[in-house]
């Protein structure tokens, strides 16, 4: 074709979209904080409601029962909110996951489509989903670390290194979260898919990645939930760091490895599709 | 002659086997207000995506700022604004928030965006409003602030898809104001409608779209000029005997049009042409004589079937 552009054209457009080119991610994580300011209430008062009852229902409660009738043993070791403490962490660091990742993609593509907007300015496709990734690990890091203050506060982390199983903790939940941000980007609407993902994926994977109890209880045919779920290898990375459990160092190294790939994919995937839906 | 803000050469997007745009050519120069005119699912709007570099072409040549939308979409981004068909203004945020959220996305500086989101919010009368939630706005209201966001970064080229569609008469006429100004002021315009008396309002020049391709160019009244009579003489007879006086017609006027309701007498001078019929004996039930208009070029052009 020919190319009628001017130096002077290009000029001026390469210096107007410099900025969004470089930084456009970081102006979609604005927009997130600003709209997260409007719920701010409901990410403090869960972001220590959360760890404050969990944290003393098992500790306080569940722990006094079960450490009184299995003995100091069960758990290799340590108490049961010692053991407990890490996965519940790293749960939290689940269910932000499960907030952030969904509503707001289905919000921004479909309901009050605000990525159309995005997408009309110099910002592209990725960076939208860049800049949700942003957002949701700065609520997610607060989140952890809120939740690990209580956990110290209620003495459930013995280990000097116990501050790790915090960003262990947001990978966890990025892990899982970016595969389901890839997984929601291409509901053209929700008719219910959301819900069951909650019911019949999130809540098992709480109840079977040896959370409460050592995944090794279960019986085999049901182990390879814990296997394949991103909470069972952050859960098992989190108590390496918080007290010190024993596991070979191949397996600590595929918990991070695992946990890394299925954040990759996961934010890869969320990208292609935005560049499909929004491109069209 | 400066160089055109938008050249569309044989342009063609294509999903799958069809042709949305089928081989279309246009040029809009600085300042000027184009129109983009059709019925839905003409291909308007996927002229305006790929205008607004956020859809690449199949095929043709197009130039937008002088840049190409397929290699440099951010650089033309940044220098456009956007109106779209249906608003996604944030409902989350706040009417004033708005502005300064979407003017962070052109790497603005935040005391910038916040100086010119006043300035905005006064063009499009809402100064009242800055706090409103987006949901308690009005439809004509919702649609100033959406344009007052596509105006934060001072664009050279302001895209609007039907921007008065479901809006009440008065909230119109103060768009129209408002866009007018606009282009008094130089903005050059690309808009789509189907309101023809918009169209008439507010573009220099248009095009009428039908099926993807281009069934004619001009400004309003070269088109009316070309493809209308100068007067349209409306008259009613009843349904049942529109058809057999309609016969009896023959002869008047440039052109006989027989619809359900009435029939259309395009003339020159609607009022001879009145007396005329009067003359043969034919007595009308109401008579109606009226200047043609871009709404009977746009009909004749395209056809008044429905298509949906």
């Amino acid at each position: 074709m020919t190319d009628l552009a001017t130096p002077s054209d290009l000029e001026r457009g390469v210096a107007l979209a410099a900025r969004a080119r470089k930084w456009g991610a970081w102006y979609v994580a604005e927009h997130r904080f600003r709209v997260m300011r409007s719920y701010l209430q409901t990410v403090l008062l869960t972001g220590i409601g959360n760890p404050l009852v969990y944290l003393f229902a098992t500790g306080v409660g569940l722990a006094s029962l079960v450490d009184a009738n299995l003995g100091d043993d069960a758990f290799g070791g340590v108490g049961y909110l010692v053991f407990v403490a890490p996965a519940l962490l790293c749960a939290a660091g689940i269910t932000v996951a499960t907030e952030e990742f969904t509503y707001p993609i289905m919000l921004g593509y479909k309901w009050n489509p605000v990525f159309l907007g995005m997408n009309a300015s110099p910002l592209r496709p990725g960076q939208i989903i860049d800049g949700i990734v942003i957002s949701v690990v700065v609520r997610m890091l607060l989140t952890c670390l809120l939740y690990y203050v209580f956990m110290a506060l209620f003495g459930a982390v013995p280990d000097a290194a116990g501050w790790v199983a915090v960003p262990v903790a947001v990978l966890t939940g990025l892990a899982f979260g970016a595969v389901l941000m890839g997984y929601t980007s291409t509901l053209t609407e929700d008719t219910g898919q959301l819900a069951m993902v909650m019911r019949f994926v999130v809540l098992p994977m709480t109840l079977f990645s040896g959370t409460f109890f050592p995944l090794a209880q279960l019986p085999l045919y049901l182990q390879w939930i814990g296997w394949i779920s991103p909470l069972w290898h952050g859960t098992e990375l989190a108590r390496v760091f918080s007290y010190g459990y024993a596991e070979p160092i191949w397996l600590t190294v595929l918990h991070v490895a695992y946990l890394a790939v299925l954040f990759a994919v996961g934010w890869v995937w969320a990208r292609r599709i935005a560049v499909r839906r929004l491109s069209k | 002659m400066p160089a055109a803000v938008i050249t569309a050469e044989n342009l063609v997007k294509k999903y799958q086997d069809f042709a949305a745009v089928d081989d279309i050519s246009f040029e809009v120069q600085p300042g000027e207000a184009f129109g983009l005119l059709g019925p839905n699912g003409a291909g308007k709007s996927t002229t305006m995506r790929m205008v607004g570099a956020v859809s690449t072409r199949t095929s043709g040549a197009l130039n937008v700022l002088g840049l190409d939308p397929d290699r440099y979409g951010p650089e033309i981004r940044a220098q456009l604004g956007v109106v779209p068909q249906s608003d996604n203004l944030d409902m989350e945020l706040r009417a004033r928030e708005n502005l300064i959220v979407y003017g962070r996305y052109f790497g603005l500086p935040s005391r910038q965006v916040a100086a010119r989101a006043d300035e905005l919010m006064a063009f499009a009368q809402l100064e009242d409003k800055v706090k409103a939630k987006v949901d308690d706005l009005s439809g004509g209201m919702k649609r100033r602030l959406t344009i007052a966001r596509a105006l934060i970064n001072d664009p050279r080229l302001l895209l609007l898809d039907e921007p008065t569609t479901g809006l009440d008469p008065q909230a119109r006429h103060i768009l129209w104001d408002r866009l007018f100004r606009l282009k008094e002021q130089g903005t050059t315009l690309l808009l789509t409608t189907h309101y023809m008396d918009e169209a008439e309002q507010l573009c220099d020049r248009l095009v009428v779209i039908d099926k993807g391709a281009i069934m004619a160019e001009g400004s309003p009244a070269s088109l009316i000029r070309r493809y209308s009579s100068r007067e349209v003489l409306e008259v009613r007879f009843g349904s049942d005997r529109n058809a057999a006086a309609s016969a009896r017609l023959e002869g008047i006027g440039d052109r006989v049009e027989v619809l359900p309701d009435r029939i259309l007498l395009y003339s020159d001078n609607g009022e001879a042409a009145l007396v005329r019929i009067t003359e043969l004996g034919l007595r009308p039930i109401t008579s109606l004589v009226r200047r043609s208009s871009l709404e009977d070029v746009f009909l004749r052009l395209t056809g008044r079937s429905l298509i949906e």
